[in-house]
């Protein structure tokens, strides 16, 4: 092994500064002070001890940083550790140790917020898997290429999975409600998550398949939910025959909106669909004898079974489903029920999808993605298929949009705001464009974790657009973006 | 009359907030062709920074605040741009050469990351400063209506036409603009020919964030009060304005900032406050089914 250069410590320590200098800039103002809230502010309360600890830890991080990027991994190793160690003990000290020792480990804890010191944990533990990493494989840490191909050959490799992996996961989909560890609090997420599997799917037709960026997907959720909850409560339709009226709603919205801002172009579009967005909402919000501004629409009827309500006793002299099947009555029943319908719903969106791309209209839409001057140049009307593509994601948008309607039993314009589409938008690109098991995917790695810690409370926001920087920055093309074409010229390949 | 001369002067303010945002957006874009969506939580920082300032310096009353005032303007303006740069350093450097989504997704994700870091450490609740600067001249006088220029309209009109003049020059004649225009047209050429093109992008996010802290400071002291969540519509219609002017280009995003502004004060002075966002969206995709590259934009010839 040929001698290692010395390092340049004080080219090291400036580097450090600076990136303490930096985190001084970003501390000082937002963490060092505390504005009091509301009118007759005074004085601002202080935290220079968060600041200074920012700093140092930036100053260390960076410095553990620069050794690893000169292959010194060993110090780093023990630092870090023994940080994430400490700290870790610090923030568990009341469960571990007796009180009188716990005030000493309590002093050992860099800032006030549990989930603040968890993160730092997690960082320290990053840096010394990192180094544990390049000191006994000796080698660096992948990197971004090296990550990238690991992730295109998974991805294909799961793409091609999918033949088996999909039926075992839409088995484990199916009996999810009767698995033993199952209660009530997990179907609601899983119900959430399948939701959001639906809108992805529903999106995916629009930005992955036919490559429109569609910022204000929301709103046809919304133009869906409305329909519902307007149709059920004034003229006293049922469930079944509101979904189809409201997916058709949705896409006729779509259609308005799609036909005259379909002929921009990437930016302009996603904007105006942003536009067209917060145009719903606001309408929604103000136009207060139609939707009930901002108060919302309650007493939305659930969703029947054949006629059969899912209640203790029928409302009106029907019989419920308990009665009609001799069963005891249980609660969870009806979460079982509302699984099983968005679970179809979501199917149907699926199959409907794959089955799409096979047409004429769907290999238009992905090869308007492609180039959108050959496809003119070929005869293709790319108003009109970029049209259908945007109805279609509407529809979808729209059915989900009734289901979560009568879920919720309450709508109101709040659940209808941008974030609701950045996550949707978020699913599908996290996913990988046009794949319909990446979706699956990073729709539970969005939605499900988040739901499941509800203890980070405060910082679930938070956490959820960190991860989501983080996870594209780990990985830019999506996780699943192996992309076969869904038609070949050779008989080889075969239909994906 | 008198109305109408009213109401144009608080769209032209207004519209100063706007443009100042929209120029961030627009440089952004034209230099690595990415909408910057966290640009409105900037925005919100630099409102937050020069509150910090402004009661941290005790003066709200008196004859020092002008003092105040400028140490608030020129503390946002040096400590803002930091978000700026390390916002590019970690949500977009890395991904330079990814698909366009890709960094799209990241800037949604920290502007849903920088609000709620603020309301953390900061608290939900709004902030209000009193009002400091108050006066102003009356211009003109008809059927009971007092048409007043506030002694704030104008100095928020000095700052932003000076801003608006001083980056228009720092873009046309110093070194570092001729590189953003360089890099805007081709980056790597603009690296052969020693050009640092890393530098170059990142401090197109400082200037960006340094009129978006201005802009910040001034919603500050034309509201009084602020929140968290501020960032989001006002980015929302400062990035319409940009659009709306034609994006890439400088004097659109101006135009741009006060054609929106102009369009939410008369709609709210004429016909109803609510639906003044609507008309503001409205009149975008308006001019964009006449004009798809926006006002001043130049059309991008597709070439095969």
């Amino acid at each position: 092994m040929t001698p290692r250069p010395a390092l340049d410590v004080p080219a090291i320590l400036k580097e450090a500064g600076l990136t303490a200098l930096v985190m001084l800039g970003l501390t000082v103002g937002l963490v060092g002070f505390r504005i009091p809230d509301g009118i007759g502010a005074s004085a601002l309360e202080t935290r220079f001890g968060a600041v200074a600890m920012a700093c140092g830890l930036a100053f260390a991080g960076r410095i553990a940083l620069i050794l690893l990027r000169e292959k010194r991994p060993r110090r780093v190793l023990f630092a870090s550790t023994a940080y994430a160690v400490v700290v870790a003990l610090a923030q568990a000290a009341p469960v571990l140790f007796s009180p009188a020792a716990t005030e000493r480990w309590i002093t050992l804890r860099p800032f006030d917020s549990a989930v603040v010191n968890g993160m730092t944990v997690v960082l320290a533990a990053a840096f010394a898997l990192r180094a544990a990493w390049m000191e006994w494989r000796h080698r660096r840490f992948p990197g971004i290429k090296e990550r990238d191909k690991a992730m295109d050959a998974m991805g294909a490799r799961v793409q091609r999975a999918t033949h088996f992996f999909g039926p075992a996961l839409l088995l484990v989909a199916v009996i999810l409600p009767f698995l033993p560890m199952v209660d009530r609090r997990l179907l609601d997420i899983a119900v959430l998550v399948v939701t959001y599997i639906m809108l992805g799917w529903g999106l995916n037709i629009v930005v992955g398949l036919a490559g429109l960026l569609d910022l204000g997907y929301v709103a046809f959720y919304a133009v869906g939910a409305y329909s519902f909850a307007l149709l059920a409560i004034n003229f006293d339709l049922g469930f079944w025959i509101c979904l189809p009226l409201a997916g058709m709603l949705a896409a006729t919205a779509g259609i308005l909106l799609g036909f005259p801002v379909l002929r921009l172009r990437g930016d302009y579009l996603a904007i105006v669909t942003l536009g067209f967005g917060e145009i719903i909402r606001i309408i929604l919000l103000n136009w207060y004898q139609f939707t009930g501004g901002p108060d919302g629409i309650s007493g939305i009827p659930k969703p029947t079974f054949f006629g059969l309500e899912f209640k203790r006793s029928a409302s009106d002299g029907g019989e419920t489903f308990h009665q009609f099947f001799d069963l005891t009555y249980s609660p969870v029943d009806k979460i079982v029920f509302i699984y099983y319908v968005i679970l179809g719903l979501a199917l149907i969106t699926n199959s409907f999808s794959l089955r799409i791309r096979k047409l004429p209209v769907g290999r238009a839409w992905e090869a308007l993605r492609e180039d959108e001057i050959a496809c003119r140049s070929l005869g293709i009307n790319a108003t009109n298929t970029k049209l259908t593509a945007f109805a279609i994601g509407a529809m979808f948008g729209g059915i989900a949009g009734s289901f979560f309607a009568t879920r919720q039993g309450f709508i109101s314009p709040e659940s209808f705001t941008f974030i609701e589409s950045a996550v949707i938008l978020a699913i599908v690109v996290l996913g990988g464009f046009g794949s319909q098991i990446g979706v699956v995917i990073a729709a539970i790695l969005l939605i499900g974790l988040p739901e499941i810690f509800r203890e980070l409370q405060d910082f679930r926001m938070l956490t959820f657009g960190g991860a989501m920087v983080l996870i594209m920055v780990w990985r830019p093309a999506g996780l699943l973006a192996h992309r076969t074409p869904s038609i070949r010229l050779s008989d080889r390949g075969g239909e994906p | 009359m008198e109305y109408f001369v009213q109401q144009l002067i608080n769209g032209l303010t207004l519209g100063a907030v706007y443009g100042l945002i929209a120029i961030g957006y627009t440089m952004v874009y034209g230099i690595i062709g990415m909408i910057n969506f966290a640009h409105g939580e900037i925005f919100m920082i630099g409102a937050f920074h020069a509150l910090i300032i402004a009661l941290g310096l005790g003066i709200t009353t008196g004859t020092w605040i002008p003092v105040a005032l400028v140490a608030a303007l020129v503390g946002t303006m040096l400590l803002t741009p930091i978000y700026g740069w390390a916002l590019e350093r970690v949500a977009y450097r890395p991904l330079r050469g990814s698909p366009r989504l890709a960094t799209l997704i990241t800037a949604i994700g920290m502007s849903i990351y920088l609000p709620n870091q603020v309301q953390l450490l900061q608290g939900a609740r709004i902030k209000t400063l009193p009002p400091v600067l108050q006066g102003g001249f009356e211009i003109m006088e008809g059927g009971g209506f007092v048409v007043t220029l506030s002694y704030l309209q104008i100095l928020i009109m000095v700052l932003t036409v000076t801003l608006m003049v001083a980056f228009t020059l720092i873009i046309e004649k110093t070194a570092l603009g001729r590189a953003q225009r360089a890099c805007e047209q081709d980056r790597t050429m603009a690296a052969l020919s020693g050009i640092n093109v890393d530098r170059t992008i990142a401090l197109t996010f400082v200037m960006g964030a340094t009129l978006a802290s201005v802009a910040g400071m001034i919603f500050l002291l034309r509201y009084g009060v602020i929140d968290f969540f501020i960032g989001f519509l006002v980015g929302i219609k400062a990035f319409t304005a940009a659009v709306l002017g034609g994006i890439g280009s400088l004097p659109g995003a101006m135009l741009g900032g006060f054609l929106i502004g102009l369009i939410e004060a008369f709609w709210s002075g004429y016909f109803t406050v609510e639906y003044k966002d609507v008309a503001a969206f409205s009149i975008l995709v308006l001019v964009l089914i006449f004009r798809p590259t926006g006002l001043l934009g130049k059309p991008d010839i597709e070439k095969v």
